[in-house]
């Protein structure tokens, strides 16, 4: 007698192909499909390249950034296959000449070089100090966050703008510094990097202070790990999101203020070119040379637009609310 | 709610001396200083003459001391008390600072929170009467900006959100994104180009005035009726900041608002979806915006310093900038403590705001 063997389905389970995505892979995938995103790192690396490639390019025109020519100034723009420009301009200078005859595109991207060079080592150096000082202070706690977030007040309190005038009277117009490297770019760097740390340190604080209650960091810490571990380990990889945002949007209001305070007269000194300063000399000139007040803006505001829509697309591609 | 405002008050008290200190701190670093001044910068000035005077001026005091000088004034360290001229009595400081055997004479300085920020190096005269000079322009400048943030920048978010997701939302969402990135100054240098260079009016002049506040004449600034067009450009180039990031927030809260049970509850009992958004959703969408207030004025005073410099409007902003450039640390340093206590007093105006619309802000 064959008992009819119930056939035992074939219980293999099916299992889903799903293999575990990481958050950063998935932001990944995420910023690929973010068209408006690619377009503005594209659009900023083509800026950055040209910067960078500045001596190449003005080797290549046969043009100067710093040669004074004065029969040679005002000239208007001459793209002429673009039909830009008089019928007999001089092909050389595709963006014309300035108020002493220099190129006024290859200023430009040596005022590139310095206006993105500032921006990224400040945003760099206040980053650091931002992160730091939040993660320290939030994982802490006690008298030195009491102090930390009185500093963070006290500065936040002063219009950012003024808080920058009374130090660049103080270290960069300062007579006794002239000539030395405070009175200088590096100065600015310093002193942008210096005093801009207070908001990511507020971001990161709050963010340590919620991550520090987890109970993975109350196992680790329960496995004897110290407390520099726990923060470089445990803490600081959640906040790479955060940090890669911040830098994002800070490099572009950097550039804003640095921007700003060269066109006061207060940053970058001519004949040393920054977007800022080509500006504040062009207001002299508007009737000779519109051109020298549409260009250097537009290079600040496209590169700021790109690190904004870039910082925010970031963002986007990290939240996990996100649909995909 | 007394309770509360007082708490407040009270509250910021750290915050204020931190500024004084950071100012104070930041000037005694400038070049010279005080002793400079008096002797005009001049090189020929023998060094035992300079320590003399700087003893004199207390700069050889400790720093503490210094500092105290300046914020409280030393009419109190120093003083005569029998009314001959010649100081009888002193505290914190020596009675003969420079020690040539005759005292000092009585202080005469009330300190900043007397109001009493010193004389000018360069215009030689009191410090608080320049800036009572440019607060008035500077207040007209950031009302009109204020007030035209907000009337562009609310109907724009309450539109925004109602279309949500839709053309003008999208267009708007764009619009911030690009009002933030645009540098105010080339905006400005831009308007100038278009209003006052390229266009002309019917009399060939130019169609806005480039820059100042008044019309150049004899008689005097006319009233503010009558150089309206004077505040244009500036004004618009001072509310982009604000036009922007107002219809943003406007937008978001609305968003909040609008998901609430009490929205639910005006629609079930039939009302009108104008009446719903606009009466039920509108006005407490507007509640959050009271905490704007602070933020707003550190944006409009940051932003006057480069705006009043493009346009020549005679405000605080480029009292400070040409401060800086002539290295007069009375004003520069005076003009950053009033707009950085106009700063903390926006703080906690808003949060009284908002702690009075909310009651439930008092009690956390």
């Amino acid at each position: 007698m064959a008992t009819a063997a119930t056939p035992v389905a074939n219980l293999e389970v099916v299992e889903e192909k799903r293999t575990s995505e990481s958050l950063f892979r998935q932001a990944l995938r995420r910023l690929r499909r973010d068209r408006l995103t690619l377009v503005a790192m594209f659009v900023l690396f083509i800026i950055g390249m040209l910067s960078v490639l500045a001596p190449n390019i003005q080797a290549a025109l046969g043009v100067s950034y710093t040669r004074t020519n004065v029969t040679a100034a005002f000239l208007p723009p001459c793209i002429p296959f673009l039909g830009v420009g008089p019928a007999e301009c001089d092909p050389r200078h595709i963006l014309g000449t300035d108020d002493l005859g220099r190129d006024h595109l290859v200023r430009l991207l040596y005022g590139g070089r310095i206006s993105l060079s500032i921006a990224l080592a400040a945003a760099i150096i206040s980053i650091v100090i931002g992160v730091g000082l939040g993660m320290v202070t939030g994982y802490f706690g006690g008298i030195v966050d009491d102090f930390v977030v009185w500093l963070i007040t006290t500065l936040n309190s002063i219009p950012s703008l003024f808080l920058l005038l009374i130090v660049s009277a103080v270290i960069i117009t300062n007579p006794n510094f002239s000539g030395t490297f405070l009175s200088g770019p590096f100065a600015l760097v310093l002193i942008l990097g210096f005093l801009g740390w207070t908001g990511t340190a507020r971001l990161v604080r709050g963010e340590t202070l919620s991550i520090r209650e987890r109970e993975y960091i109350l196992g680790a810490r329960a496995m004897g790990a110290s407390s520099g571990r726990i923060m470089l380990i445990h803490i600081l990889p959640n906040l790479i999101s955060v940090v890669v945002i911040t830098l994002a949007l800070d490099i572009g209001s950097l550039i804003l203020v640095e921007a700003g305070l060269s066109f006061l007269g207060l940053g970058v000194k001519a004949p040393e070119p920054s977007w800022g300063n080509m500006l504040s000399q062009a207001q002299t000139y508007f009737n000779k040379g519109p051109h020298l007040v549409v260009f250097p803006g537009l290079f600040i505001f496209l590169t700021v637009l790109c690190l904004y829509v870039i910082g925010d697309g970031i963002r986007d591609a990290f939240d996990p609310t996100q649909k995909d | 709610m007394l309770k509360y405002i007082i708490r407040r008050l009270i509250q910021s008290i750290p915050t204020l001396l931190g500024i004084t200190i950071l100012s104070y701190l930041l000037m005694s670093l400038a070049p010279g200083g005080p002793a400079r001044a008096l002797t005009f910068g001049n090189q020929r000035v023998p060094p035992q003459e300079v320590a003399r005077l700087e003893a004199r001026l207390g700069l050889s005091d400790p720093f503490i001391i210094q500092y105290l000088r300046w914020l409280t004034g030393d009419d109190w360290m120093r003083w005569d008390s029998d009314g001959d001229g010649v100081s009888d009595g002193s505290f914190l400081i020596p009675l003969d600072a420079d020690s040539d055997g005759v005292p000092e004479p009585p202080g005469t300085r009330r300190g900043i929170i007397r109001g009493d920020f010193g004389q000018s190096f360069f215009e030689r005269r009191d410090v608080m009467r320049i800036i009572g000079e440019r607060v008035p322009a500077t207040l007209e400048l950031g009302a009109a900006s204020l007030l035209v943030g907000l009337i562009i920048g609310l109907p724009i978010g309450i539109v925004a959100a109602v279309r949500k997701g839709g053309a003008f939302d999208n267009f708007t969402r764009i619009m911030a994104v690009v009002f933030n990135a645009l540098p105010v100054f080339w905006l400005g240098l831009i308007l100038i180009l278009v209003f006052g260079v390229l266009l002309k009016n019917a009399t060939g002049g130019p169609f806005l005035p480039m820059g100042g506040r008044c019309p150049t004449t004899l008689t005097g600034c006319p009233p503010l009726h009558q150089r309206l067009h004077f505040l244009i450009l500036p004004t618009f180039v001072l509310a982009t900041g604000g036009i922007a990031g107002y219809s943003r927030y406007m937008r978001a809260s609305m968003l909040d608002v609008i998901n609430q049970d009490y929205i639910r509850t005006a629609r079930s009992k039939g009302l009108t979806e104008r009446n719903v958004w606009f009466k039920h959703g509108a006005r407490n969408a507007l509640i959050p915006l009271a905490t704007f207030l602070g933020p707003s004025i550190t944006g409009l005073l940051s932003g006057a310093a480069i705006t009043e410099t493009i346009f020549s409007w005679p405000g605080l902003g480029r009292t400070a900038v040409s401060a800086v450039t002539q290295q007069d640390y009375p004003v520069v340093m005076a003009v950053v403590i009033i707009a950085a206590i106009a700063t903390v007093i926006g703080y906690i105006l808003s949060d009284i705001l908002y702690a009075l619309i909310d009651p439930r802000i008092r009690f956390s």
